[in-house]
């Protein structure tokens, strides 16, 4: 086994690191308070790559593999969810679908721009009644010859505001059930297009989350990807990527959360001595830190599956699944060793703590992962 | 017109100084190395003014003098956009050693302007840009917190006691440079972190030069003193303290 990351690696770590520690610091708490989106800092990291970065440079991406994505994933969650969810839509489920599964015509019109970062992207899959239960999508994609008219609302859309470039999944033949729902990729300024109001968000407070409605929407034909009635499997095998993203995002909140608490520990006094000297503190501490080499394991084996063409979705789950659930609970501990300082906002360890419950609900609640491994392990 | 900019490879600001055999040598074991942040500003500088000159400045270079563990740094230059790489293959064991070296690769390449960093972080010796110039023949101008071009010439502004002076001097010329002269260091995007690979990066030996120190011993800075903390109304605790434990009054 190779644990060693290339120089190349270590270089896109580096450059997310110090974009995330040099500019999104500063005014991160200023952005999730009144719920800023942040564009100045989504053209930064277009303009470093970042938002197309695993795109193949052929169409203008960074042709970097997942490990890589995972370690910038990190080093932007420990600053900033908010950023790194826009940038985990528009990479690995926006710009992934296209590439792998779009048409060479759908690459040069859609996927260029987005990898550039100069437009973003949004996948649209959850409606009001259908978020988990991917299989009952209301939203229909009626086939009308040349083109197809799409009514419906979609619910809880990351980037649906700031994207201009959706991906939604909607159902074509109702009687085929999954096997007759379609993706499709809709420009926004569609007309029929409505969006619903900003969402009043617990966390990541800084990225625009809507309810997305479509009254009666022209969409070609050749904006279809895949064969008809291949839009089910194209999500599934989408978020199945997706998830690697959310997981390292949980990732980086937690091993955020855990550098704060440590210098915090060895800054504050109690007792006499500092509160790192304090077992209570000390032990929280250590299981904090393995908790979250366990989930980044975990992390960088899904894409290292990934990246070398092995079947990764299990893998992936049970990233996503663990590593949310380790920033859930690495972030109340850091919140409890920050005390009352933990409880306001710049010591940031209530964001953190706000930001990743997020992770164990979205692109695949923690419940959801746990039925696709445990479907795994007992099929025949 | 070519701009050379000399990097050192030094430990990460962070890391945790140790020392090995009886304290004569730099424990490097588990040591994550970078550019000289100094260097590093510098070559951000000279990138802005090569994109800002409308081509009248041709080509960026950076060169050091390291062995083969030095490249990751050197690396790392070229994706942030250096053109190409100069590593004189040896360890750099002292300021005139380096300074040697690096004044043989401007000699065989023929520099206009050539930046140092005003210092190392690792040994924070100051002295390899005013040698170099020396050893070159060229003016320089130290402490050099901006660098400009406009109209074909450069201009360097130094702080100054109570103020900033502003000089031109005629090329080659060495600045060495401070903080101030960039921003902030600018980070390797995507393209120039998968292109570093491809950019020239030339290995030359090392030239005859004796070095002139040898390391003797290191020290490391005392550990610091434990702080007691005095009540802000209580004078007596805090000159009585004063007197009988630190000894300074």
């Amino acid at each position: 086994m190779d644990f060693q990351f290339t120089e190349e690696q270590i270089m896109i770590q580096q450059a997310a690191r110090d974009y995330a520690q040099r500019e999104l610091i500063k005014d991160v708490i200023e952005r999730d308070e009144k719920a800023i989106f942040p564009t100045h800092h989504i053209k930064a990291l277009a303009e470093l790559g970042f938002m197309g970065m695993l795109v193949d440079p052929k169409y203008d991406g960074g042709g970097m593999d997942t490990v890589s994505y995972v370690l910038a994933m990190e080093e932007i969650s420990k600053i900033d969810s908010s950023c790194a969810v826009v940038m985990s839509v528009n990479n690995s489920l926006v710009c992934y679908g296209i590439e792998k599964y779009g048409s060479e015509a759908q690459k040069e019109k859609y996927l260029r721009p987005l990898a550039r970062g100069e437009k973003i992207g949004a996948f649209l899959l959850s409606e009001p009644e259908a978020g988990s239960d991917a299989t009952h999508q209301r939203t229909t994609a009626e086939d009308k010859g040349d083109h197809y008219l799409l009514n419906g609302t979609k619910n809880w859309i990351t980037n649906a505001a700031s994207g201009s470039v959706y991906i939604v999944i909607a159902q074509t033949y109702p009687e085929k059930k999954h096997k007759g729902i379609n993706a499709l990729i809709v420009d926004k300024d569609t007309p029929g297009i409505s969006l619903g109001p900003h969402e009043n968000k617990m966390g990541m407070r800084s990225s625009d989350t809507h309810s997305v409605m479509f009254t009666d929407v022209k969409v070609p034909k050749e904006n279809r990807i895949g064969d008809d009635g291949f839009g089910f499997s194209f999500a599934m095998k989408t978020l199945e990527g997706g998830r690697i993203g959310i997981a390292s995002q949980a990732l980086g909140i937690a091993s955020g959360a855990l550098e704060r608490s440590i210098q915090y520990s060895k800054e504050r006094k109690a007792f006499g001595t500092e509160i790192c000297n304090h077992q209570a503190i000390a032990f929280k501490l250590s299981d904090m830190a393995t908790r979250i080499e366990c989930a980044r394991l975990l992390c960088l084996k899904s894409a290292w599956m990934k990246d070398n063409g092995q079947p990764y979705g299990i893998m992936s789950a049970m990233a996503k699944q663990y590593a949310s659930e380790v920033a859930m609970w690495v972030t109340t501990e850091a919140v409890q060793i920050h005390g009352g300082y933990g409880y306001v906002r710049e010591y940031h360890v209530e964001r953190l703590m706000r930001e990743a419950k997020l992770t164990q609900i979205y692109e695949g609640t923690s419940e959801v992962q746990k039925i696709v491994i445990s479907r795994y392990l007992i099929k025949d | 017109m070519k701009i050379l900019v000399c990097i050192s490879n030094v430990p990460d600001t962070t890391t945790k100084i140790r020392f090995k055999d009886n304290n004569s040598v730099f424990d490097t074991t588990g040591v994550q190395w970078i550019i000289n942040p100094w260097d590093e500003l510098a070559l951000t500088r000279a990138l802005e003014l090569k994109e800002t000159s409308g081509g009248a400045i041709e080509k960026v270079t950076v060169a050091t003098v390291g062995l083969t563990g030095a490249e990751p740094t050197i690396r790392k230059a070229l994706a942030i956009g250096a053109d190409d790489a100069f590593r004189v293959d040896s360890d750099p064991v002292d300021a005139y050693f380096t300074a040697a070296q690096l004044a043989e690769v401007v000699k065989k390449e023929g520099y206009d302007l050539v930046f140092c960093g005003i210092e190392s972080s690792d040994y924070n010796g100051g002295a390899v840009g005013g040698m170099l110039s020396e050893i070159l023949g060229f003016a320089s101008i130290s402490s050099v917190s901006a660098v400009n071009y406009e109209n074909g010439a450069f201009t360097f502004l130094r702080e100054i006691d109570g103020g900033k002076e502003t000089l031109s001097g005629n090329l080659p010329l060495v600045a060495i440079v401070q903080k101030g002269i960039a921003i902030n260091p600018r980070i390797p995007n995507m393209r120039g972190i998968m292109n570093a690979r491809s950019k020239p990066l030339v290995v030359i030996p090392a030239a005859s030069t004796d070095n002139q120190t040898q390391y003797v011993n290191y020290e490391l800075p005392p550990a610091k003193a434990k702080c007691k903390m005095v009540d802000a109304e209580n004078m007596t605790e805090l000159v009585h303290l004063l007197h009988t434990e630190a000894k300074v009054i």
